[in-house]
């Protein structure tokens, strides 16, 4: 076998196994603590999310969201209190702003936006939250790995 | 190298039951940095701790990583844990695999197993980069600032004078009281209001624990919880108040006449006046634009009445800076201009007039001495018309909100009128009526019942002269007529609003306002006094309409709020604050609008270049005002801000260990 052949082969095999990889910035005051109550009330969903803790939406840079892509994860979603409720009064409004530029810049790059999500998630949703990472999982299931913006190829 | 210990906590079978933990503790063992790492049935019991801290001495650990339940559950725990190790509490880290991973995904226990690793790695990665950080001790000035004169104001000087603290309150005229002063009787009991009020006007004045600062002004305030620097301008009031003595002679022998504000302009005070005869301090000011002697330089006949010398044509304003630990606004409220409510006639009949207008005629020391007359010709009015809801709940010309305390007030005037005037008749008009509170809706029922008010439900289309009569022509929406009614004097319940200068008050002071510019409570709920300003709080009708009752319910919960602040001498505040690079800040201030707190201000520094010194603007992050949440540093195109125990570095190696 050539290594092209060995590289491709490699790529099929984890492709064959590829599970979803979801980076979740939850904000302390209402999604993080949204996502203790789904465990509370022991609503289940899929095993692809990993929950980063910040202290308010508003401290995500759209730094880390690329910075994330670029390590191979499929897709990212900034969680944090409806509009209104930031614990920070104002947090997630520039959020929210963040939010659509980031989007755009997806656009522009060539890469699904939908792998980018961001949704609003209070202490006391927590089938909401179960539901938010039902959907999004299924979601970027059906749009497969991300290729376009990781560094390093199988 | 850092030397991280893991401790995977099984929670009983919480999460032993569905997350391998062995396995996590034996994965976690080839995760850079990691030198231990250990699985057991309780991480949180004594026996646990002590695993910890046996690991931090034996396995000499400066990290510690407790996979177990949520932060929010014990990340006190384990931080005074590994503390009590002499640890900085800050190097320990959590993996939240109980509420996030055991019992999400219960039946899929090689996945969840998979995801705990995960945690563990990303958990390991960030205390790798955790700094030690201390909680700081800022010093707290046992001073309280109260901001208006009020009930809600008097209330809370009062309290927490009686707690041992010492207390400034700033009233903007020139004696305290506020509304309550202008009353006449007070719902649902009918007891005058002087008489419960002015004796606690003289408490306050009396107390040695009060300071009455009146015919004064916030000017600025700086600094942060425990240590505010308040700039208050003392107004000149022309009089030198350590030698007044109150007689009252020049007020009687000044010769300029102009509207009193306290009397609604239903009668003249002098230029140089007390408010009220009751006011405290009972010592006149001068009012500068109405003397004849300010305006022409002639007069000084006050001057020359006092026997006392005390009268002062040459002072000036002054400027006091005080150190204060909190603050108490209570500045209370103002009626709404309706005059935007053209129809009913107000501002051209004199007889249509408002509630506190109303207040004024029945008040035993008013203009007329209690009787009611009304103000075009002094008739006795047979028919008084009540208009409620005006501004009130009225979206195109007013305000979205109910007053609430008009519909009780209403009901109060229209007793009054009953019982004052033989033979009179009461009408009206209200949208509904809204009496919540004890004692509220039987007062209304006995307007009703007994007093034989008659309530006509729907609005009011217009208000116009016929003789020496008002007609009020209305719809009564419940029969579903036309309604006309020959009233003698009419009486809008007004709508109340913040006082004018309320947003640039809250401005100053840094704290938020509604779009209706009622001061922002720090939560609606749970935290109805708190501003979002540290030591900063609310009291009275500032933060929405309030009758009496609910205005001195408040009071009391924001002194004893400032009495827990003011009771030690030194606050604990919390590290996990943002801090500027200056040595990469190019002073644009782009973090400056972004912050809700205010923290942030530029400075100038100045250093060395090229031998030369040169001055160059950075921002300046208070800590005392930083709340810890992020926004600015996000906002820094040069990456120059950052926030303490969730910096760049940290959330990246968090995010790149998810990847590894
Ligand atoms: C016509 C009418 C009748 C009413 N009848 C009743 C009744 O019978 N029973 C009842 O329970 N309630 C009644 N109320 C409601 C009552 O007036 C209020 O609940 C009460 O006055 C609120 O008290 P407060 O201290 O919050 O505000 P206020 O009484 O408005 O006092 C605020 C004080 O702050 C001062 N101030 C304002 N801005 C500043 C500033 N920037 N700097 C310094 N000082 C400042 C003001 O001069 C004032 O002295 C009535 C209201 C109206 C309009
Ligand atoms: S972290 Fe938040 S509160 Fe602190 S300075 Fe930045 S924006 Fe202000
Ligand atoms: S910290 Fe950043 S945003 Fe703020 S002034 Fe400096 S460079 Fe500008
Ligand atoms: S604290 Fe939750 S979004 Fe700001």
């Amino acid at each position: 076998m050539s290594v092209n052949e060995v590289v491709q082969e490699k790529e099929k095999e984890v492709e064959q196994n590829w599970e979803p990889k979801i980076l979740v910035f939850a904000c302390t005051w209402c999604t993080y603590a949204g996502a203790d109550l789904t465990g509370l009330s022991r609503l289940q969903y899929p095993p692809n999310i990993r929950i980063l803790k910040v202290p308010c939406s508003g401290r995500v840079n759209p730094q880390f969201v690329i910075k994330a892509f670029q390590k191979g994860v499929d897709g990212v979603l900034v969680a944090g209190c409806h509009p209104g409720d930031c614990h920070y009064t104002s947090g997630n409004y520039f959020t929210r702003r963040r939010f659509l530029l980031m989007r755009r810049l997806m656009e522009y790059i060539g890469m699904e936006p939908e792998r980018f999500q961001n949704r609003w998630i209070s202490a006391a949703e927590a089938p909401k939250f179960q539901q938010v990472i039902t959907e999004m999982t299924e979601e970027i299931r059906a749009l497969g790995p991300n290729r376009k913006l990781r560094d390093d190829q199988w | 190298m850092k030397r991280v210990g893991v401790f995977v906590c099984h929670c009983g079978s919480n999460i032993g039951g569905v997350v391998d933990c062995a396995k996590v503790a034996e994965t976690a063992q080839d995760y850079p940095g990691v030198v231990y790492a250990v699985d057991n049935k309780y991480m949180c019991s004594e026996p646990g701790q002590e695993l910890i801290k046996k690991a931090i001495k034996e396995q000499n650990l400066d990290r510690v990583v407790v996979a177990s339940c949520s932060p929010r559950m014990h990340e006190p725990t384990f931080r005074r844990c590994v503390e009590s190790a002499g640890m900085n509490a800050y190097f320990m880290e959590m993996a939240n695999i109980r509420e996030h991973c055991s019992w999400v995904h219960s039946a899929e226990k090689d996945k969840a197993t998979e995801k705990s690793c995960d945690l563990v790695k990303m958990a390991v990665a960030k205390a790798i980069m955790n700094k030690p950080l201390q909680k700081a001790t800022i010093p707290v000035t046992d001073r309280a600032l109260v901001i208006g004169g009020g009930i809600a104001g008097i209330q809370a000087a009062l309290d927490l004078a009686n707690a041992g603290h010492v207390v400034d309150v700033v009233e903007k005229e020139p004696s305290i009281g506020g509304k309550m002063a202008q009353i006449d009787k007070t719902f649902p009991t009918l007891d005058c209001s002087a008489c419960i009020l002015t004796p606690k006007m003289v408490d306050a004045s009396s107390h040695p624990n009060i300071n009455l600062i009146t015919y004064s002004e916030v000017e600025k305030v700086d600094g942060f919880v425990g240590n505010f620097d308040v700039t208050i301008r003392k107004k000149a009031r022309s009089i030198d108040m350590s030698v007044c003595t109150g007689c009252g002679v020049c007020m009687s022998k000044c010769p300029s006449k102009v509207d009193s504000e306290f009397e609604m302009n239903l009668s003249k005070r002098r230029a140089i006046y007390t408010p009220f005869p009751q006011a405290i301090p009972n010592k006149p000011v001068i009012d500068r634009d109405n003397c004849t002697y300010f305006k022409t330089g002639k007069c000084g006949i006050c001057q020359k009445v006092c026997t006392l010398d005390a009268i002062d044509f040459t002072q000036e304003d002054e400027l006091v800076v005080t150190r204060y630990g909190a603050i108490i606004t209570a500045t209370g409220f103002e009626q709404f201009d309706h005059s935007v409510y053209g129809e009913y006639g107000y501002g051209k009949y004199p007889d249509v007039i408002t509630g506190m207008h109303f207040e004024r005629l029945i008040n035993a020391s008013g203009p007329t001495m209690g009787k009611i007359k009304r103000p075009s010709d002094g008739k006795v009015p047979k028919n008084v018309v009540f208009i409620k809801c005006v501004g009130s709940r009225d979206e195109a010309k007013g305000k979205a909100y109910c007053s609430k305390t008009c519909c009780m007030y209403t009901a109060k005037h229209a007793t009054l009128v009953t019982e004052k005037i033989e033979d009179s008749n009461v009408y009206i008009f209200y949208m509904d009526v809204r009496t919540g509170g004890k004692g509220y809706e039987e007062f209304y029922n006995r307007t009703r019942e007994k007093y034989a008010a008659q309530y006509i439900r729907g609005r009011v289309s217009k208000v116009f002269k016929q003789g020496d009569k008002l007609i009020v022509r209305g719809e009564d929406t419940l029969l579903s007529r036309a309604v006309e009614i020959e009233a003698d004097m009419v009486v809008l319940a007004t709508a109340m609003v913040p006082q004018e200068d309320a947003s640039k008050l809250a401005q100053k002071i840094g704290i938020g306002y509604d779009k209706d510019h009622f001061f922002t409570e720090a939560h609606p709920k749970l935290a109805p006094v708190e501003t979002h300003t540290q030591g900063v709080y609310l009291a009275g009708a500032c933060q929405g309409p309030k009758d009496i009752p609910e205005s001195v319910a408040q009071a009391s919960a924001a002194a004893a709020k400032v009495c827990g602040l003011l009771s030690k001498s030194e606050m604990l505040t919390e590290p996990i604050i943002s801090q500027v690079n200056e040595s990469i800040c190019v002073g644009c201030g782009l973090c400056v609008p972004i912050c809700p707190y205010k923290a942030i201000d530029l400075k100038t520094i100045s250093e060395r270049d090229h031998g030369n010194i040169i001055e160059r603007l950075v921002a300046d992050v208070n800590g005392g005002l930083c709340q810890g949440c992020g926004a600015c540093t996000v906002a820094c195109r040069s990456a120059a801000l950052d926030l303490k125990h969730f910096t760049d570095q940290q959330i990246l190696a968090e995010v790149n260990a998810l990847c590894l």
